[in-house]
């Protein structure tokens, strides 16, 4: 009864002066916005990465060589002696160097290329659009043969069918047999860039037999610790028990690590956002102070006619409530829509959680409260008489 | 003229003005009866105002006692107070005050706020009230479209809200013309009939002779207190 009586004075005040209201509600407005849309924006990106990490295959190991001493590198029958039939389904070395690649005369400059065996492509999960992937027998005959990432093929080729076709990379010859599908851009850098060779090839075409990168495909997602334990013994045998010679990584490790950077940041998006918030809440403060020295007279008339203090404490309470809790509903609809849009136009799933919806309204009423006491307290214990005598 | 309505012994309110001490009300011992329609007068600065606040429990003493309807004032804490100010007292101020933001119907609804009526019973009893200040056409106007007579009864409507046992008046017709003025002043008088306690705060003497009794005061003293033969 009292409080609803309250409310109804609340938005008689409010709607009596909607330019002033409007205005002190814009601070939690933007606030709320800024909370919802840069958190949502967040969180859309880390669902994205995460997506993308996980899209790499959850049985993937990544095994890179550091090193120790003179013994810098793998050789390759190390390498792929790591294989075990019990944990590990396949393994692929893998050997990077750049080239300028050239057909006719079109050439892309610095181009990664990457030495890798038949089974890089179950590894990898690697979708071909046309033509073939590199096949063990490729690999056996050192055969010359290439396949081309979908933006190189573009660059090169054109709208022209690659396949068949020789290319000159740094100068020798390779016969196009595959082109990639696009993947898109991952935080791994884009296959759709890269051009593919046998990896025997590869050790005459760098000169180079060291083995620093190695992809493993466990047998599934349940043996990859156990593989991860069998190549980390063996590994520690090579370097003589030197555990920073090598490093194994799998899926989850990269992602833990990749989610904990992108919580960092939606945490300090957020923290920039509540201070937003924060500076709207000092905005109610300060229209309600004005408000309750413009109203010191009605003050006074309201504890005349027997008006107690708490009567007066509350009616400015919700007042400033009201205020706020109509900026955060505001925020709320704005917010939803902007990381809608940003989220289309950036291309993430930029969808805003409920909790993050509830988070930043309870935080914008929790400001109105605040920042609403002060000025309440102030009308409450206003001298009546001193009140009705104001001008 | 039975029950004391109010009972005040010994009275002063002594204001601390930075060094110098002022004595606003020194000793005053008054009794109003129930029903009784009395007039407060004198010049500005008197201390007729300090005594009405203090009647109205706007304010409290410095010395002495006030006795409402029986209950000692210098007990009672602030909400207390209010709750007085809402059961027994009834506010009819020189400059009206009603809430410029609220109709007359409104208006007249905020006592009853305050005491915990029910919305339904509010309503009924205000727009009564109107009817009997003879304002039943103009309930739903905002007080800046009403004259200042208008404005006046609409407060004493309000003023009569929660049926208080006093209606304490400050010079109601101050800021009004003649002939508002003693439609008021016919208002109030016809209330003193029906049996209501009056009291009212004037520097006129031509409205403090049409009430029963004149209480005159001065630098804070009670100079004469006669009653009227009609």
């Amino acid at each position: 009864m009292r409080y609803i009586q309250a409310l109804k004075i609340a938005i008689r005040s409010i709607l009596s002066n909607k330019l002033r209201s409007f205005l002190t509600m814009l601070g939690i407005i933007i606030g709320v916005t800024a909370v919802i849309a840069l958190v949502s924006i967040g969180q859309g990106s880390t669902r994205s990465v995460t997506s993308q990490i996980q899209s790499m295959g959850s049985n993937l190991i990544m095994v890179t060589i550091m090193g120790r001493g003179a013994e810098s590198s793998l050789s390759y029958e190390k390498a792929m002696d790591l294989k075990d039939p019990n944990y590990i389904a396949a393994v692929s070395p893998v050997i990077s160097t750049t080239v300028t690649a050239k057909y006719g005369n079109n050439s892309v400059n610095s181009t990664t290329v990457n030495g890798v065996n038949g089974d890089y492509q179950s590894i990898r999960d690697i979708q071909v659009a046309t033509g073939r992937f590199i096949l063990p027998m490729d690999d056996e005959g050192r055969n010359q043969i290439a396949v081309l990432g979908h933006n190189v093929a573009m660059e090169l080729f054109g709208f022209t069918d690659p396949l068949g076709k020789t290319i000159k990379l740094n100068g020798q010859n390779f016969t196009v047999v595959g082109v990639l599908a696009s993947k898109g851009s991952s935080i791994s850098g884009s296959d759709d860039d890269s051009i593919f060779i046998p990896l025997k090839t590869m050790f005459y075409f760098a000169k180079n037999r060291d083995i620093r990168q190695i992809y493993i495909e466990a047998t599934s997602p349940d043996t990859v610790e156990l593989a991860k334990n069998v190549i980390n013994s063996k590994l520690l045998k090579i370097f003589k028990g030197d555990t920073n010679a090598f490093r194994i990584m799998d899926q989850s490790q990269i992602l833990s690590t990749v989610n904990s950077v992108t919580a960092t940041l939606s945490l300090l998006l957020g923290g920039i956002a509540g201070i937003s918030l924060l500076v709207g809440g000092i905005g109610i403060m300060n229209i309600m102070l004005v408000s309750v020295t413009e109203r010191t007279r009605e003050i006074g008339i309201r504890k005349a006619l027997g008006a107690k203090k708490k009567d007066i404490l509350l009616q400015f309470i919700i007042e400033s409530l009201t205020l706020s809790g109509l900026g955060g509903i505001l925020g709320i609809i704005i917010g939803y829509v902007l990381s809608m849009v940003l989220g289309t136009a950036m291309n993430i799933d930029a969808h805003p959680t409920l909790s993050t919806v509830l988070l930043s309204f309870s935080f914008s009423v929790i400001v109105g409260l605040f920042f609403g006491v002060y000025p309440a307290n102030k009308a409450a214990n206003l001298n009546p008489i001193e009140a009705l005598r104001y001008e | 003229m039975s029950n004391i309505l109010i009972k005040i012994r010994n009275l002063t309110k002594i204001y601390k003005m930075g060094e110098n001490e002022v004595r606003a009300l020194d000793g005053i011992n008054l009794d109003i009866q129930e029903g009784e329609f009395v007039s407060i007068v004198g010049q500005s600065g008197s201390g007729k105002t300090t005594l009405m606040n203090i009647i109205g429990c706007l304010d409290v003493k410095t010395f002495g006692e006030y006795f409402l309807n029986g209950i000692d004032t210098s007990k009672l804490s602030d909400n207390q107070l209010a709750d007085l100010r809402c059961r027994e007292i009834g506010f009819v101020f020189q400059n009206f005050n009603l809430l410029q933001k609220m109709t007359a119907l409104e208006n007249v609804e905020l006592p009853m706020i305050y005491k915990g009526v029910p919305t339904k019973e509010r309503r009924e009893r205000a727009e009564l009230l109107l009817e009997m200040v003879g304002l039943k056409d103009r309930m739903n106007h905002r007080p800046n479209e009403l004259s200042g007579g208008q404005q006046q009864r609409v407060a004493i409507a309000r003023a009569l809200a929660n049926n208080p046992h006093i209606i304490l008046a400050d010079e109601p017709t101050g800021n009004l013309d003649s002939k508002s003025g003693s439609e008021i002043m016919k208002i109030i008088k016809e209330l003193n009939e029906k049996g209501n306690t009056v009291v009212l705060i004037t520097h006129d003497p031509n409205i403090a002779a049409q009430t029963k009794r004149i209480v005159r005061i001065k630098d804070g003293r009670i100079l004469e207190n006669e009653v009227v033969t009609p």
